[in-house]
C-alpha cells in the first residue's frame, strides 16, 4: 500500500488539506469543488484525453498568470497552488464542451441518458448554454451489439472510456475503437452480442447515451420516474448490492448500487438484466387451488384460498416446510416456525447440502478469513479451484481480471508512477502476470488473466490441492500425485505473497475440493499469513441457508416415504431443479397437499394442489446472506399487489390464523422475525438490531424512494379513479413510497438515487463518498456473521478423493454453468433467455466422439439423453461437460461416470 | 281602539321598511359600488340581479350555525342579537312624517344618542366571546372608536338642539320650515356625518373588521345567520344615520309637491348613496390617525361650533 | 387647520367628485357567455398535442413536461414503433389539477404540448376533465407550423436514415483509410 500523508494546497487562494498519492481532480472532488471531466472515472484512472478538467496552477502567491493543467494528470503536491474558477480557465473549459458537442446530435428527448446523462451535466456545469456552430454534422451508423446494449454512435464524445472499461477492466476483446481523427468509431468490427458478461455497465460508464440499456429502452422511463430502493442481486451468491427502479407497477431497470466492499462500481449483465423475471408473464399472478387430486388447478380469490389453506393446516398430521436458497432468512425462518423446526426442510439435495454445510463449518471455524469480493481484488496470490468464476460468481472474476493491474501498479510505484496514471501503468506493467492460478475442468474466461492454468476433473483438482498443501506444509511424503508438476510452483508463490486467496466453491459438486482449499487455507496460516478464502455458493440465500440448519430435501423425500405427510408447504422452490423428477413425483405424490408459495409458474406449482403467488425480491424485503457470510438487507421497491402477498407477511398470517398464536402486534412483523430468528441462532444475533435510521428517525422521516422530480402523481391513477390515494405505507422499512421524506444523504445502506444539485447522473456517487472510489459516506454495512475470531489450530481434512478408474467408452461427466441459463429467475428474462445456449454435452476435441453437433446418446439417473456434441477445445481429458439448468438438461449428480454412445444418425 | 290599530301598524310598518331598506341596501351598495367601478355588480339573479339578495339570504340561512367550541356560547349567542336590536331601536324616535312615527319622545334626540351608544355592545360581546385574538383586536378597536367619536357626535348635535330649543325630534324638524339646518349648522353636519361613519364602522373606518389585517375582525368566528344579523345590523345602522341626517340638518319630511314620506324617503336614500360613494372612494385610515382627527380636531371643531352657536343664540334674542 | 390638512379635505372631495363621475362611463365587464373576450394565440388554456407538418405525432415521450409540471397533473409513457420513432403509449392530463401554468409547454423540446386559447371545459364530473391521448391530439401543428423535431434530430426513424437529416453529413465509411 501506498503512503500518503495530508499536505496542504491553495484553490483559489484558499487553504485546503489533501491526500498526496491522488490526482489533483480526486482532491477538488474530494474537497467538494465541482470539477467538471469525462474521461477519469474512480475505477479507470486518468488518461487525460479529453481536456474537459483544466484548472489553472501557480508557481506561487506572486504568480499572477498561470497555466493551464489537466487536474487528472496533476499529482497533489505539497504547497500547489491552483484554480478552478480562473475566468481563462472557466473560458477554456467552456471551449472544451462546445468542441465536444459539435457533432453530438440534437436528441437528448429520444435519449434513454437525458436526465441521467454526464454530458449534460458536463454542459450545464461549464456555462456552454448556446450553439453556434451552424455546419454538417458527422454521422455514424450503429451496430447491433445484442438484446442488452443500444448502440447510438453520433452520440458518442470519444472519451474512451468504453473501450477502456471493456478491454482492461472486463477484459472483453471485442469492442474497440476504428478509425482515426473526426471518424473515429467505437464497436466491434461487426454487428453482433457484445462477448463480455460485463458489457452492461457500459451504460454507466458511457458518460452520453451512446450504449443505453436495451431492456430499459423497451419501456422507456426516465430516472427521475423511477422509484427505487436499494436492493441486493438475487441471481448469484455473491450480493452484489443493486438499485433497482420501477414505474407503473413494473420494474423498469436495474443500476449499480455502490458498496465498496463487494461489487464497487460494476454488475455483471446477469445481475443487471436478469431482473425482468419480475415483469414475466411467467409470473404466477392469481392463486389456483384444486380439492382434488386428479382435477385441474382453478383460479381463487386469495381470501378464499387462505381459507382453505387455514382449514388444511388445521388437520391433525404432519406439516412438512421446504425452505429455499432464494427466499429471504425471514421467510424461511418464518416457515420454519409455521411448520416448526423438526419439519423444515431446507431446499436443496444431499449432495449440494453437504456442500453448503462444508463451506458454511470452513468460514465459520476458520482460520482463514472469509473476505469480500473487493478484499479479493487486492490478492497478490490466488488460487482458484474448480470454480468457473465468470459463469458462476461474475463480479469475483471481474475483480480477479484485475490483479494484473495490481501487480503493474505495485511494480509501477517503485519507478515513481502513480497508481492513478492508468496509461502509463498499464504501459509500464503490460508484461506483469499475476500470481492467478486456476485449476477448472473447462477453459474459463478468466485464464487470459491467470499466470497458469491447470485442465483437470474434480477429483484431480482436488489432488491438486492437496499436494499444494503438502508442499506448504513441507510434507512432501503426504502429497498425491497431482495432474501436473505445478503444485510446487504454486505453493511457492502463496508461500512468498503477503495477501494469499483460495478461491473455490460448490459448483463442481466436489466435496474433496473444497476440503482441499480450506486445506491449503490452513496451511497458509500456519505459515503465518493472513489468508483468505471464498467459497462460492449457487444462489442468493444459500448460505443464509445454510446458517438455519435444516434438514436437506432428500431427507424430506425419505420421511414422506416412510409415512403420510399431511401438508407440504414449498417456498419459492422448484423441487424439479433440485431432484430428479421421478423422486419429486413421489414426493408429492404421497403428501396429502401441496402448498407453493412461489413467483414463477414452475412445474412444482403445476403439482400443487394450492398456489399462492408471492411477491419478488422487487416487492417484498428481507434479508440475504451472501457467500462471505454478509447479511444484508434487500428493501421492496414498490408495494406488493393486493392478490401477491409477501410470502413472510403470509406465513406468519397462517400461523397466527391456524394456531391462533398471536403475535403481540407490536412490532412490524419483518422486525419481529428477525428478532426471533437472532434469538433462535446465535449467528443472527446482530439482525435484530434496527437500521440507524429506523432507530432514531431523521428529522424529515423515512427516506424517500422517489426522486424529487418523480412527475405524474396527481395524473397516474386519474383514469381508474380521479381521487388520488394515500401514499402505501411501509412498515417494515425506513424508506417511503413517497417523495416526501428525509432529504439530504441518508445513511449509506438507504440510499435510494444517488444525486447531487448539478450532478444528475450516476457520477452523483462522488457526492456520497468521501474520496472517490472509496468507502460510502457513514462507513460500511451488511453484517458480517463469520467474524469471530477463528480457531487457528482446526486440523486439516486431508481427505483424498477416490481416484475415478474410466473404462472404455465412460467419461467423467461434470457440470458446466452458464452466466445467461443456468440460474432459474433470470431465465424468466427475454434478455437473457435469448443468450442461453442450447442443451449440448461439451467434449474434448481429441475425444472420439468429438463432433460438433453429432447426436450422442448417454444415460444418467435413470433416464436417456440425447444430446448434440459441442467441440470444447481445452476441455480436460476424459470428461464430459453437461451444462445446468437449461431447459430439457435433467437433475442429475454430478460428477457422475457416464457411458456415451453414439446417437441414431435419424 | 283604532289608536292601537295605527300605533301596531305603524310599529310594524317601520320594523318592516327598516328591514327591507336594509336588505335592499345590500344589492344596492354592491350595484354602485360596481357602478362606480366601471362594472356590474350582482345582475343575474332576478331582473337587474335584484334576487341576488334572496339567494344570499337563502344562502345565509343554510349555512352551518356553527358556535366555536372555544367560544363563551351564551355571549357569543347574545352578541349579534344586540347588534340587531340596538340598531332596530332607534328608529323608534326618527319621525318618517309628522305623523308617522313609532314614538314622539321629548328627549327623542337623547334617546337617539343613548341607543347608539348601547351598539357598541355588539361589537364587544361578539368580539370577546369569539376567544379569538383578531376577534379581540376588533373589539377593543370598535370600543375605543365608538366611544371616542360619541362624544362629539352628541356634541356637534348640541347646535340644533339650541337653534330648536328641544330634543323632540318632531320639533327639531318643524323647526326647518324656513331654513334646513344643513345652513347655519354646517360645521355640526359635517362632523356628525363624520362620526356618523365612524359609528357605524363603515369604510373608512371599518377599523373593527379590517379584514386585510385582522381577517374579519370582530366577528371573525360568526357564520349562518348570527353573522347575518351583524351584517343586518350594519346596513340598519347606515339607514337609521342617513335617516338623522335628514331629520336633524335636511328637514326631514319638508318639501314641496311630493308627500312627506315621500321627501323623507329620497333624502335619506341620497346620504346612503353618500354612505357607499365614500365607501367607493376612500382608504381606510391607521388606527392612531382616527383616533388622532377624534380628539385633536372633531372634538375642538365640535366645541367651537357649540359655543359659536350658542353666542348667536343669545345674540340674537 | 393646517395648509396641509386643508388640502387633504379638499382632495377627499376631489376624489368623491371622481368617483361619482364614473357613474357615466363605460363599464369594462364583458358579459361573458353572450359575449366572448378576443383571446390572443397565446392565451394559456386547454392543452392540446400537436402534429408536425408530415402528420406525425410530434410528442415523442420524452416526460420533460411532466417532470416539470407542478402539480404533477401529467402522466405518460413512451413506446417506440418498429422504425424508432417514439410516441407516448399513453398520455393522460388531468385537468382538474391543471393550473394552466403553461410550463409545459415552455419544457417541450418539440413543440408538440401546447396551450390554446380555450378554457370552457367545465364539467360537472370531475372524471370528464381526465384528457387521454384521443382526447388531447390534434390534427395540426398549432402554433408552430414549420418544426420538425426528426429532421434536426441524429436518430433514424423510418423514412429518415443517418445522415438525412438537416445539417447531416453522410454517414462516415468506417472501413475508409482515408483521412
Amino acid at each position: 500500500m501506498e503512503i500518503t500523508e495530508t499536505v496542504s494546497i491553495h484553490i483559489d487562494g484558499k487553504p485546503y488539506q489533501a491526500q498526496t498519492g491522488r490526482n489533483l481532480l480526486e482532491a477538488c472532488l474530494a474537497l467538494g469543488f465541482d470539477v467538471p471531466h469525462f474521461c477519469w472515472h474512480p475505477a479507470l484512472g486518468s488518461v487525460g484525453a479529453c481536456r474537459q478538467c483544466a484548472v489553472k496552477r501557480f508557481r506561487d502567491e506572486n504568480d499572477q498568470g498561470g497555466e493551464i493543467i489537466m487536474a487528472c494528470m496533476t499529482p497533489v503536491t505539497p504547497g500547489l497552488r491552483i484554480s478552478i474558477h480562473d475566468p481563462e480557465v472557466l473560458r477554456f473549459r467552456a471551449a472544451v464542451i462546445e468542441w465536444l458537442m459539435i457533432n453530438h446530435p440534437h436528441d437528448c428527448p429520444v435519449c434513454d441518458e437525458g436526465g441521467e446523462c454526464h454530458l449534460q451535466d458536463m454542459t450545464v456545469m461549464t456555462g456552454h448554454t448556446r450553439r453556434e456552430y451552424r455546419f454538417r454534422k458527422r454521422t455514424h451508423r450503429n451496430q447491433y451489439l445484442g438484446p442488452f446494449i443500444h448502440h447510438e454512435m453520433n452520440r458518442c464524445i470519444q472519451c474512451y472510456r468504453c473501450v477502456r472499461f471493456y478491454r482492461n477492466i472486463a477484459g472483453g476483446r471485442d469492442l474497440n475503437v476504428f478509425g482515426a481523427h473526426d471518424h473515429v468509431y467505437f464497436g466491434r468490427h461487426q454487428d453482433g452480442v457484445l462477448e463480455s458478461e460485463f458489457s452492461g455497465n457500459l451504460v454507466e460508464i458511457c458518460p452520453t447515451g451512446t450504449f443505453t440499456d436495451k431492456t430499459q429502452k423497451a419501456h422507456n422511463t426516465r430516472i427521475w420516474d423511477l422509484q427505487t430502493a436499494p436492493s441486493i442481486c438475487v441471481h448469484c451468491g455473491l450480493g452484489c448490492n443493486t438499485l433497482p427502479g420501477e414505474r407503473y407497477g413494473q420494474l423498469r431497470r436495474v443500476r449499480n448500487r455502490y458498496h465498496h466492499e463487494i461489487n464497487g462500481y460494476f454488475l455483471c449483465d446477469r445481475g443487471r438484466f436478469g431482473y425482468e423475471f419480475v415483469n414475466s408473464d411467467k409470473r404466477l399472478r392469481t392463486p389456483l387451488y384444486r380439492p382434488e387430486r386428479n382435477i385441474a388447478q382453478r383460479e381463487m380469490r386469495l381470501e378464499e384460498l387462505f381459507q382453505q389453506a387455514v382449514l388444511r393446516l388445521k388437520n391433525p398430521g404432519t406439516i412438512m416446510g421446504i425452505g429455499s436458497p432464494r427466499a429471504s432468512l425471514e421467510a424461511n425462518y418464518a416457515l420454519r416456525s409455521l411448520v416448526g423446526p423438526e419439519n423444515f426442510y431446507a431446499g436443496v439435495t444431499a449432495d449440494e447440502h453437504a456442500l453448503l454445510e462444508l463451506a458454511r463449518t470452513i468460514l465459520t471455524q476458520g482460520p482463514a478469513r472469509a473476505v469480500s469480493v473487493q478484499e479479493a481484488a487486492r490478492s497478490d496470490a490466488v488460487l482458484v479451484l474448480g470454480e468457473d468464476l465468470t459463469q458462476t460468481a461474475p463480479l469475483l472474476a471481474l475483480a480477479l481480471g484485475g490483479l494484473g493491474y495490481q501487480k503493474a501498479v505495485a511494480q509501477a510505484r517503485k519507478v515513481q508512477l502513480p497508481a492513478w496514471d492508468d496509461a502509463a501503468v498499464r504501459q509500464f506493467g503490460q508484461e506483469a502476470k499475476p500470481a492467478l492460478f486456476i485449476a477448472t475442468p473447462q477453459p474459463t474466461r478468466l485464464d487470459q488473466a491467470a499466470r497458469t492454468c491447470v485442465r483437470a476433473a474434480p477429483h484431480e483438482i482436488a489432488a491438486l490441492g492437496l499436494a499444494v498443501q503438502a508442499e506448504l506444509s513441507k510434507d512432501s511424503a503426504a502429497a498425491p500425485e497431482a495432474p501436473e508438476a505445478l503444485a510446487p510452483d504454486i505453493a511457492q508463490a502463496l508461500a512468498k505473497s503477503e495477501r494469499p486467496l483460495i478461491v473455490t466453491g460448490t459448483s463442481l459438486g466436489s466435496p474433496a475440493m473444497v476440503q482441499a482449499a480450506a486445506d491449503i487455507a490452513r496451511a497458509l496460516c500456519r505459515l503465518g499469513k493472513s489468508v483468505g478464502l471464498i467459497c462460492c455458493v449457487p444462489e442468493c440465500n444459500s448460505m443464509g441457508l445454510a446458517l438455519l440448519q435444516a434438514k436437506n430435501l432428500s431427507a424430506a423425500f425419505q420421511k414422506a416415504s416412510e409415512g403420510r405427510v399431511d401438508t407440504v408447504i414449498v417456498l419459492e422452490n422448484d423441487l424439479y431443479r433440485r431432484a430428479p423428477a421421478q423422486a419429486v413425483d413421489a414426493f408429492l405424490q404421497k403428501a396429502g397437499a401441496v402448498m407453493v408459495l412461489d413467483h414463477l409458474r414452475t412445474p412444482t406449482s403445476l403439482k400443487a394442489d394450492m398456489v399462492i403467488p408471492v411477491a419478488t425480491f422487487a416487492q417484498t424485503s428481507g434479508t440475504l446472506v451472501n457467500n462471505e457470510g454478509r447479511a444484508q438487507r434487500f428493501h421492496a421497491v414498490f408495494p406488493a399487489d393486493e392478490t401477491i402477498p409477501e410470502a413472510f407477511r403470509l406465513l406468519v398470517e397462517l400461523k397466527q390464523a391456524a394456531f391462533g398464536q398471536g403475535r403481540p402486534h407490536l412490532r412490524p412483523v419483518l422486525e419481529d422475525q428477525r428478532l426471533e430468528l437472532s434469538r433462535a441462532f446465535p449467528v443472527f444475533s446482530g439482525l435484530a438490531e434496527p437500521l440507524p435510521s429506523l432507530a432514531q428517525p431523521a428529522p424529515g422521516g423515512k427516506v424517500p424512494r422517489q426522486s424529487m422530480g418523480y412527475s405524474g402523481r396527481t395524473a397516474i391513477h386519474a383514469a381508474v379513479s380521479v381521487h388520488e390515494p394515500k401514499p402505501p405505507h411501509d412498515p417494515d422499512a425506513p424508506l417511503a413510497f413517497s417523495m416526501e421524506g428525509y432529504e439530504g444523504q441518508p445513511p449509506p445502506e438507504l440510499i435510494t438515487h444517488y444525486h447531487a444539485p448539478g450532478w444528475n447522473s450516476v457520477q452523483a456517487l462522488l457526492k456520497y463518498q468521501s474520496i472517490a472510489g472509496g468507502p460510502l459516506k457513514g462507513g460500511s454495512y451488511g453484517r458480517r456473521l463469520f467474524l469471530q475470531a477463528p480457531a487457528a489450530q482446526s486440523d486439516f481434512f486431508e481427505k483424498l478423493p477416490p481416484a475415478i478408474d474410466l473404462k472404455a467408452a465412460e467419461r467423467l461427466l461434470v457440470p458446466l454453468h452458464h452466466l445467461f441459463g443456468s440460474e432459474e429467475l433470470s431465465m424468466a428474462a427475454p434478455a437473457v433467455a435469448q443468450l442461453a445456449p442450447l442443451p449440448y454435452l461439451a467434449l474434448n476435441p481429441e475425444d472420439p466422439l468429438a463432433e460438433e453437433g453429432r447426436e450422442v446418446l448417454l444415460t444418467v439417473a435413470e433416464q436417456t439423453l440425447c444430446l448434440k456434441v459441442k467441440v470444447m477445445p481445452g476441455l480436460c481429458r476424459g470428461v464430459a461437460g453437461l451444462p445446468m439448468g437449461l431447459a430439457g438438461i435433467p437433475v442429475v449428480a454430478l460428477p457422475a461416470q457416464v457411458v456415451l454412445t453414439k446417437g441414431d444418425a435419424t | 281602539m283604532m289608536l292601537i290599530l295605527k300605533h301596531l301598524l305603524v310599529v310594524f310598518g317601520v320594523l318592516a321598511a327598516a328591514l327591507s331598506a336594509s336588505a335592499g341596501l345590500v344589492w344596492l351598495e354592491r350595484r354602485l359600488l360596481g357602478l362606480w367601478q366601471d362594472r356590474y355588480g350582482p345582475n343575474r339573479v332576478g331582473p337587474f340581479g335584484l334576487l341576488q339578495v334572496a339567494a344570499d339570504g337563502l344562502k345565509m340561512f343554510f349555512k352551518e350555525d356553527w358556535v366555536p367550541p372555544f367560544a363563551d356560547k351564551p355571549v357569543f349567542i347574545l352578541a349579534p342579537v344586540l347588534a340587531l336590536i340596538t340598531a332596530l331601536l332607534a328608529f323608534a324616535v326618527i319621525p318618517f312624517t309628522a305623523e308617522i312615527m313609532v314614538a314622539d319622545l321629548n328627549i327623542g334626540l337623547l334617546f337617539f344618542l343613548a341607543i347608539v351608544s348601547l351598539g357598541v355592545y355588539g361589537v364587544a360581546l361578539g368580539g370577546w366571546s369569539s376567544n379569538n385574538k383578531y376577534a379581540l383586536i376588533g373589539a377593543v378597536r370598535g370600543v375605543a372608536q365608538m366611544l371616542s367619536y360619541e362624544v362629539f357626535m352628541g356634541l356637534s348635535l348640541m347646535g340644533v338642539v339650541l337653534l330648536t330649543g328641544s330634543f323632540n325630534l318632531r320639533e327639531i324638524v318643524l323647526a326647518q320650515q324656513n331654513m334646513w339646518f344643513c345652513i347655519p349648522q354646517f360645521p355640526g353636519l359635517l362632523i356628525f356625518m363624520i362620526a356618523g361613519f365612524a359609528e357605524t364602522h363603515r369604510m373608512p373606518f371599518d377599523l373593527p373588521e379590517a379584514e386585510s389585517e385582522l381577517v374579519a375582525g370582530y366577528h371573525t368566528e360568526y357564520s349562518g345567520m348570527k353573522f347575518g344579523l351583524f351584517f343586518v345590523g350594519e346596513y340598519l345602522g347606515i339607514t337609521m344615520t342617513s335617516a338623522m341626517i335628514v331629520t336633524l340638518f335636511f328637514g326631514g319630511w319638508l318639501g314641496p309637491v311630493l308627500p312627506p314620506l315621500v321627501w323623507f324617503a329620497g333624502k335619506t336614500l341620497v346620504f346612503i348613496c353618500l354612505f357607499i360613494l365614500v365607501r367607493a372612494t376612500l382608504p381606510r385610515p391607521r388606527y392612531d390617525q382616527l383616533m388622532a382627527f377624534a380628539w385633536k380636531v372633531f372634538l375642538p371643531l365640535s366645541l367651537l361650533n357649540l359655543v359659536i352657536t350658542g353666542a348667536v343664540v343669545v345674540a340674537g334674542r | 387647520m393646517t395648509n396641509k390638512e386643508s388640502l387633504t379635505v379638499l382632495s377627499i372631495l376631489q376624489g368623491l367628485w371622481t368617483i361619482l363621475q364614473h357613474t357615466f362611463r363605460k363599464r369594462e365587464t364583458v358579459q361573458y357567455p353572450e359575449e366572448k373576450l378576443y383571446l390572443p394565440p397565446r392565451f394559456r388554456g386547454r392543452i392540446i398535442l400537436s402534429r408536425d407538418p408530415d402528420g406525425g405525432e410530434r410528442c415523442v415521450a420524452c416526460h420533460l413536461c411532466s417532470s416539470v409540471c407542478p402539480v404533477d397533473c401529467i402522466a405518460l409513457q413512451a413506446a417506440e414503433d418498429e422504425t424508432g420513432r417514439r410516441y407516448p403509449a399513453f398520455f393522460r392530463i388531468n385537468f382538474s389539477r391543471c393550473i394552466l401554468c403553461g410550463f409545459c409547454e415552455e419544457a417541450c423540446p418539440t413543440a408538440a404540448i401546447q396551450l390554446t386559447p380555450d378554457f370552457e371545459m367545465a364539467e360537472y364530473r370531475r372524471e370528464n376533465l381526465v384528457y387521454e391521448k384521443e382526447d388531447l391530439l390534434i390534427s395540426g401543428p398549432g402554433k408552430y407550423p414549420g418544426y420538425n423535431f426528426y429532421k434536426v434530430a441524429g436518430l433514424s426513424i423510418g423514412g429518415k436514415d443517418k445522415g438525412e437529416g438537416e445539417n447531416e453529413d453522410p454517414p462516415v465509411d468506417v472501413h475508409g483509410l482515408l483521412p
